[in-house]
């Protein structure tokens, strides 16, 4: 029985299906969305439980972790270098600028080392890796899923979540602490290149000054956030590659969705860690 | 009630049509494959209707029927690849829709699947391709792989091309590296997803005469699906022709060529 059976017809207003129409069209609009957030949300909670139950299992895919870890880390090397770099040197010639204003120029070395270790070295790192790595995974294993491989590796009594996922998760993982630090280093370098070339001082001298006051923990715990963001990178572009579907134009989405949403979660993964390691290692 | 000395036997559910239906059987002691009531839907699109089907050890069923009629949908449910709404799929008497991922995965060792556009993995080379069942399933040494990846090859023309990529090969040659790779466990049954479509008549003869070679050699049971009538007069012992999800006739070549359906007579007279 539909509600207008029960309502006496003089008080419906003449404009009421018009009225119920909207209310419908704004009632699908707003749910549809949320609908497909929740639903996407349940299918990576199943492809994560997947993952997990397959990497506990033998044999473990020694030779193929082997070769993701030279896909992610090294071939990302060179790009989270130069990236660390530029972050260094724009730092540099920013705080130079800004503590001079303030006369607190001797503070420079400190700013430009807690800055990259702390918040610009893992962010970079991690934005610049879900871009290279997380559109690498999602377009091979979307490719790899619409010409059917991923089901002939299944054919063959082999575990594609193990093979294919589990193995780039895990490398996405180890390599992002070392990428960090190749980025801060890089960071920390070209940012005392640019303040030396403005005002000569030794390296030494500006790491002395940098590290001043520095403890481990401040290094330790923002190095190691990056693991977190490994694993969301390597996790969510696997499952966005593991579900491709429609040809080309499916891997192509496929890729894109990777980088869209693993820097997504990695800049939201972030303002909680940061938060975490403050109340941790205050 | 079904026999377990069945070769070939296919029941057409009540919801089919009046069409002709023969419900034949083979004597065989060893089904390999015993498929009851079937059923598989994709949202409102009903793909198979309650199929019941089996196939004997070294007997070879080919399965024809209209494009987008669930034939290659019924192979993928046999691997294990896509899961039935419902129904029974046994392979060598064991149940695989209730087993567990490593139960389904050791029965799939001892099958060889030869999907439609080959699906070879476009990373590795031709030897790395047949290498792939080998390396992961045997302990063999590198020489003994060696050897069988040459002789796998070798048997489908293809010995000189180990190192070539998939992207280098035509499409009729990645169809044979990838029955190649299909036959590298040696196993009991072969599904075949249009082995020769796309093929010129040369390759589709010697693929044929392959699947015969192994039917005869290695008592392999093979469902091949196939819009190549021809092939599927030279290589299988029984056809079953499924349409709207159900199958409309099952018997031998010269039996559907013989039929008095309407449907089964359209689909016989474009070849004869």
């Amino acid at each position: 029985m539909s509600y207008n059976a029960r309502i006496p017809r003089r008080w419906i207003s003449q404009d009421a299906p018009q009225a119920t129409s909207l209310m419908r069209f704004t009632l699908t609009s707003v749910w549809s969305p949320i609908n497909g957030f929740l639903e996407w949300f349940g299918e990576l909670g199943v492809f994560v439980w997947q993952v997990m139950r397959a990497a506990v299992r033998r044999p473990f895919e020694g030779r193929e972790l082997i070769r993701q870890l030279d896909e992610v880390g090294s071939k990302s090397l060179p790009l989270v270098a130069l990236a660390g770099a530029a972050i260094g040197a724009v730092l540099a010639l920013e705080s130079r600028y800004s503590l001079v204003r303030f006369g607190a120029k001797s503070m420079l070395p400190a700013a430009i080392v807690f800055s990259i270790i702390h918040e610009t070295g893992p962010i970079v790192t991690g934005l610049v890796v879900s871009g290279r790595v997380g559109a690498g995974i999602g377009a091979e294993l979307g490719s790899m899923k619409v010409t059917e491989q991923i089901d002939a590796i299944e054919a063959s009594g082999v575990n594609p979540y193990k093979l294919l996922a589990f193995t780039r998760i895990l490398a996405c993982i180890l390599m992002l602490p070392l990428l960090t630090l190749a980025a801060d280093f890089c960071g920390v370098a070209v940012g005392w290149i640019v303040d030396t070339l403005a005002e000569p001082i030794s390296f030494h001298k500006f790491l002395h000054a940098g590290f001043a006051g520095a403890s481990f923990s401040d290094f330790l715990a923002p190095t190691f956030r990056t693991a977190v963001f490994g694993l969301i990178i390597g996790m969510i572009a696997c499952f966005q590659g593991m579900r491709s579907e429609g040809g080309t134009e499916g891997v192509g989405r496929s890729a894109t969705s990777s980088v869209v949403l693993s820097s997504l979660f990695v800049i939201l993964a972030d303002v909680i860690l940061v938060k975490l390691i403050l109340v941790f290692f205050p | 009630m079904m026999h377990s000395d069945q070769a070939v036997t296919l029941r057409v559910t009540e919801s089919s049509d009046k069409r002709a239906i023969e419900n034949t059987e083979c004597n065989t002691a060893n089904p390999a494959v015993v498929l009851r009531g079937l059923h598989k839907s994709f949202g409102a699109q009903r793909v198979l209707d309650g199929i019941d089907l089996t196939v004997g050890s070294g007997k070879t069923l080919a399965v024809l029927g209209r494009s987008g009629t669930g034939k290659s949908v019924l192979l993928k449910l046999i691997i294990g690849l896509q899961k039935p709404d419902s129904g029974s799929i046994r392979i060598h008497g064991q149940e695989i829709t209730s087993s567990n991922v490593e139960a389904v995965n050791e029965i799939r060792k001892t099958m060889g699947f030869l999907f439609q556009h080959a699906a070879l993995y476009d990373s590795l080379t031709v030897e790395e391709n047949v290498a792939f069942p080998l390396r992961r399933h045997t302990r063999m040494t590198a020489s003994e792989r060696g050897d069988r990846i040459k002789e796998l090859l070798a048997g489908v023309g293809m010995e000189g091309e180990l190192k070539k990529m998939p992207s280098d090969l035509s499409g009729g040659m990645q169809k044979r590296v990838g029955l190649a790779r299909a036959l590298a466990l040696e196993p009991g049954i072969l599904l075949l997803d249009e082995p020769t479509a796309g093929l010129d008549p040369i390759t589709s003869r010697e693929i044929d005469e392959l699947i015969l070679k192994l039917q005869e050699e290695h008592d392999v049971a093979s469902i091949v699906v196939t819009h190549d009538l021809q092939s599927a007069k030279v290589i299988a012992d029984r056809i079953v022709l499924l349409h709207q999800g159900n199958a409309v006739i099952e018997g031998t070549f010269e039996e559907l060529e013989r039929s008095d359906d309407e449907f089964v007579a359209e689909f016989f007279k474009r070849d004869s």
